[in-house]
């Protein structure tokens, strides 16, 4: 006996629920199928040792689009907005940014930082425009996309000048080189070139980086985030919102299969041995997962596997999660900036030079961090007056030469300890208790291939009408029936719905159109 | 290996001393790294070995890949159009493969050698394509070009000549199907293949027993009219028989460079190739939706009056007025068995339907000076040459 849904959704994470939900509410009957034993995928909550619970994956909010918060009438609670950007400095003259503004540098790099920050927030704005929308087809005729792909010329264009000659110059760079024109703060460089390189396989000084920049700011214009028990609430948020609109959302299920029955797809197997029927199966997962392990190579074409196949997808940044009896002490650091993003990038060479060893298969001696103390504003997440410190380390490359042996695994945390040290001396005894999940573990964890956060690198030969790769960039795959609604599709990572939210439209306008 | 070592300039097959000694002209070309000879003595009275006797051509350059492993067929089956598994053990089939855009990469012959193990044979080199469609595949792709030395031995008295050699039982061998024999205590497989559209058969042998081989065939066929042939002879029947090649017919998609030179097998006349039944193949997508819409060129065979081959020529809808150019000739030739001047072409749909009447431009040289005839031509179905002997089981001994 089996059970038949109008649509399935492979994988629970963030994107899959707001899919299921926007689905749920057209009428459809979806199931969404989630292997790990919560939903949320790399946006979950969850204890890594007794009494101190931390966002496992992600651990700031960026990017939630206004458009999905609308549709699902979403409202999450925040314990810190609108959070200021802190750069630690070894003497404790921290630079902070928030918005346009920057404190701790030279009047005259804080006014080429507005200048700065202005450029970019009009072209993320171009951009954010296009994150909220399927990208066009390239090479077809049909009217929608040549007036989304004519829209796009116009929008370039109606930049004026020389903005559009800007932002064609700026579009394919490098960030470092524009930091260096622009900036003497070595502090600030090294927070923007931060910024621009997160959660990727690139350094500031490679080709696309201020792309990846851009993507950053296109959410909310940078505006970041930490909601109230950590991503995992909102994640929950999400599954309510599903729940309501008649989603049946089963956890501890990890899909198999998709059943491919005479070229289309016919429905799912569950490691189980369990079997539901649908003509529709949305895939949350990543595209590489979803392609040569679901689906099967079999069951698409040799050019589409071979693009598939060669998606770049190493993922290079770990998270690293601290239990800690109490607040470190960091020179210069007032209490409320505890609640801030606090970055260690103490100038932009460093930043290249921790990415240096990531390019030959080691990880970084000196790593950078984006750190939170996410229970300084939110202190259920720790027993009483202890604290979590979540942070990204960067780099930490999946495919690290000789694995991730205990050893290895050691060896990197040491290195985070010491590059934390630095700023904050008594970190070491403030440690009670430590969890590192690198690539490997992410990848294991939460089911991402390569344990990249975006699904894919987010570089421009991956990215829009090309994204995941060309010809299956519409949340379409070549084969009847699936779709593919995670970060490998478009626009890409990072805690937004877009890719959810396009991919539920693209699904039900194909089905008015057939 | 030290660079003296190293194979320097042309290839030589395991054949090589036996055609140059049967040689004459001294006429040889390039092919896939090997010498390879356009005819050995006078192409005429070659073609006319295959038509009338026996012809023997040194195929041992055609690209050979061994496709084994335990998804082979799947593997296969996912590559070609066609549906291989319907091709059993023993059996060879012709077929064609496609990119994603549902044109046309190659053509060639698909060897079902054991259960799950295939012989990939072509006249183009298709190893990164046949390993990039390896990707999530469980297969072993091995060129073995150079590991089998292969004979195609065509023509009437073919079958007599290898009875006479000693092959007991291939008389009950079909059109496309394969037999293995002893031969000097090394295994000698047979196919009943060819390109010459005519009575014939394929011989496959490791190298070394090569030369053994060829004097064993020529001893037999001593009194049946055998003789060797180069290419020139071979290019003749294979137009004759209607078959296509590459880079004259048709381009590998893979090598073009410029948008609509591609084609697709359905505009190649292939179309009985394409099994659409199959859930999935490499193209498959593609051709149903060019299936639905309709293709842009058509593959045409055209018997064309007069007797000036009309090599490169356009093709026009009308005998007047340059507007209605519909198309252009790939091959061309005057057919001396047909008494028939032939022609494969590719032109724009709707026109060239079977039956339909087109009109070739033949440029000719007299005495420096060029001159332009407009020849009437009619788009034929069947292939020039087709003679029944060629499928008759068991074969005629002539």
């Amino acid at each position: 006996m089996t059970d038949r849904y109008d649509a399935i959704v492979v994988g629970g994470g963030h994107n899959g629920l707001v899919c299921s939900a926007l689905l749920g509410k057209a009428g459809k009957q979806v199931l969404v199928l989630e292997a790990n034993d919560q939903v949320g995928g790399a946006a979950v909550t969850r204890e890594f040792v007794d009494g101190f619970a931390v966002s496992a994956c992600a651990h700031l909010l960026y990017q939630l689009q206004p458009s999905v918060r609308k549709d699902l009438k979403l409202s999450p609670k925040l314990a810190s907005e609108d959070m200021t950007t802190v750069v630690l400095d070894e003497q404790g003259e921290h630079v902070r940014i928030q918005g346009n503004s920057v404190l701790g540098v030279s009047d005259a790099d804080a006014k080429s930082f507005r200048g700065f920050h202005k450029r970019m927030t009009r072209f993320a704005d171009l951009l954010r425009t296009y994150l909220n929308k399927p990208p066009p087809r390239l090479g077809t005729r049909g009217l929608s996309d040549l007036l989304t792909l004519g829209r796009l010329g116009i929008d370039i264009r109606l930049l004026g000048k020389t903005e559009m000659r800007e932002f064609l110059r700026l579009i394919g760079m490098n960030i470092h080189d524009e930091l260096d024109e622009r900036f003497e703060s070595s502090l600030l460089k090294g927070a923007l070139s931060l910024d621009a390189v997160l959660g990727t396989h690139l350094g500031p000084r490679s080709p696309n980086t201020i792309m990846t920049y851009l993507y950053r700011l296109a959410g909310d214009h940078g505006r970041v985030a930490s909601p109230t028990g950590g991503m995992g609430s909102i994640s929950d948020e999400l599954a309510k919102a599903a729940r309501e609109s008649g989603v049946t959302i089963r956890t501890a299920m990890p899909v198999s299969r998709i059943i491919i029955d005479n070229g289309r797809v016919a429905g799912v197997e569950t490691e189980n041995g369990e079997r539901f029927d649908s003509m529709t199966v949305v895939s949350n997962a990543d595209p590489k997962r979803t392609i040569m392990d679901l689906v099967g190579a079999r069951h698409v074409e040799t050019g589409f596997t071979h693009r598939i196949h060669h998606l770049r997808m190493r993922g290079n940044a770990a998270k690293l999660h601290l239990a800690l009896d109490g607040l470190p002490t960091i020179a210069g650091l007032s209490k409320k900036d505890y609640a801030e993003r606090i970055l260690i990038a103490p100038d932009e060479h460093y930043v290249e030079r921790a990415f240096n060893p990531a390019k030959y298969g080691e990880s970084s001696p000196e790593p950078v961090l984006e750190i939170t103390f996410p229970s300084f504003r939110d202190a259920k997440l720790a027993p009483p007056s202890q604290h979590v410190m979540s942070a990204v380390v960067q780099y930490a490359p999946y495919d690290r030469k000789g694995g991730w042996t205990d050893a290895a695994r050691q060896e990197f945390e040491a290195a985070a300890i010491r590059a934390i040290e630095r700023f904050a001396p008594d970190i070491a005894q403030r440690i009670t208790a430590s969890e590192l999940l690198t690539p490997a573990d992410i990848e294991r964890e939460f089911h991402i291939t390569g344990g990249h956060w975006h699904h894919g690198e987010l570089t421009l030969d991956q990215f829009l009408f090309v994204r995941p790769v060309c010809s299956a960039a519409q949340y379409r795959m070549p084969v009847d029936g699936l779709y593919l609604c995670g970060a490998g599709a478009h626009p890409g990572g990072g805690v937004s719905g877009a890719a959810g939210r396009n991919a539920a439209r693209a699904i039900l306008s194909r089905e008015k159109a057939a | 290996m030290s660079i003296a070592e190293v194979p320097q300039g042309r290839l030589r097959s395991p054949f090589y001393s036996r055609i140059s000694a049967a040689d004459t002209v001294n006429q040889w070309h390039e092919w896939k790294g090997y010498s390879s000879a356009d005819a050995l003595y006078c192409e005429d009275t070659e073609y006319f070995a295959i038509r009338n006797a026996t012809a023997v051509f040194d195929l041992t350059p055609m690209t050979k890949y061994r496709i084994t492993g335990p998804d082979a067929p799947e593997y296969i089956n996912r590559l070609v159009t066609r549906d291989m598994n319907r091709i059993k053990t023993g059996r060879v089939a012709y077929a064609v493969w496609c990119d994603d855009r549902g044109q046309v990469i190659d053509d060639g012959t698909i060897f079902h050698l054991k259960e799950g193990e295939y012989r990939l044979c072509s006249q183009e080199r298709h190893f990164a394509w046949l390993q990039t469609a390896a990707i999530g595949f469980d297969v072993s792709i091995v060129l073995e070009t150079e590991d089998i030395a292969a004979l195609a031995v065509q023509g009437p008295t073919s079958f007599t000549v290898l009875s006479t050699m000693g092959l007991n039982g291939l008389e009950d061998l079909k059109p496309f199907g394969l037999m293995n024999f002893d031969f000097d205590g090394a295994d000698l497989m047979v196919s009943r293949t060819g390109f010459t559209g005519d009575l014939g058969y394929e011989l496959w042998i490791e190298p070394g027993k090569a030369e053994l081989l060829w004097d064993a065939l020529f001893e037999a066929g001593k009194l049946h009219g055998i003789r060797a042939m180069g290419t020139n002879a071979l290019e003749l029947a294979r137009i004759e028989a209607g078959y296509l090649a590459a880079y004259q017919d048709f381009l590998p998609a893979d090598a073009t460079m410029r948008a609509g030179r591609t084609r697709s097998p359905l505009e190649l006349g292939l179309g009985w190739l394409v099994d659409f039944k199959k859930p999935n193949f490499n193209g498959r997508r593609a051709l149903a939706e060019e299936k639905r819409r309709g293709s842009a060129w058509r593959l045409v065979k055209l018997d064309i009056e007069g007797n000036k081959p009309a090599h490169h020529s356009y093709i026009f809808a009308k005998e007047k007025g340059n507007k209605s150019e519909i198309g252009f000739i790939t091959s061309a030739a005057w057919s001396p068995v047909c008494k028939q001047n032939i022609a494969i072409g590719t032109v724009r749909t709707p026109h060239g339907a079977v039956g339909s009447t087109v009109w070739v431009e033949v440029f000719y040289q007299r005495e420096m000076h060029w001159s332009r005839a407009m020849a009437q031509a009619t788009v034929v179905d069947k292939p020039f040459w087709f003679p029944p002997r060629r499928s008759a089981t068991p074969p005629g001994r002539y």
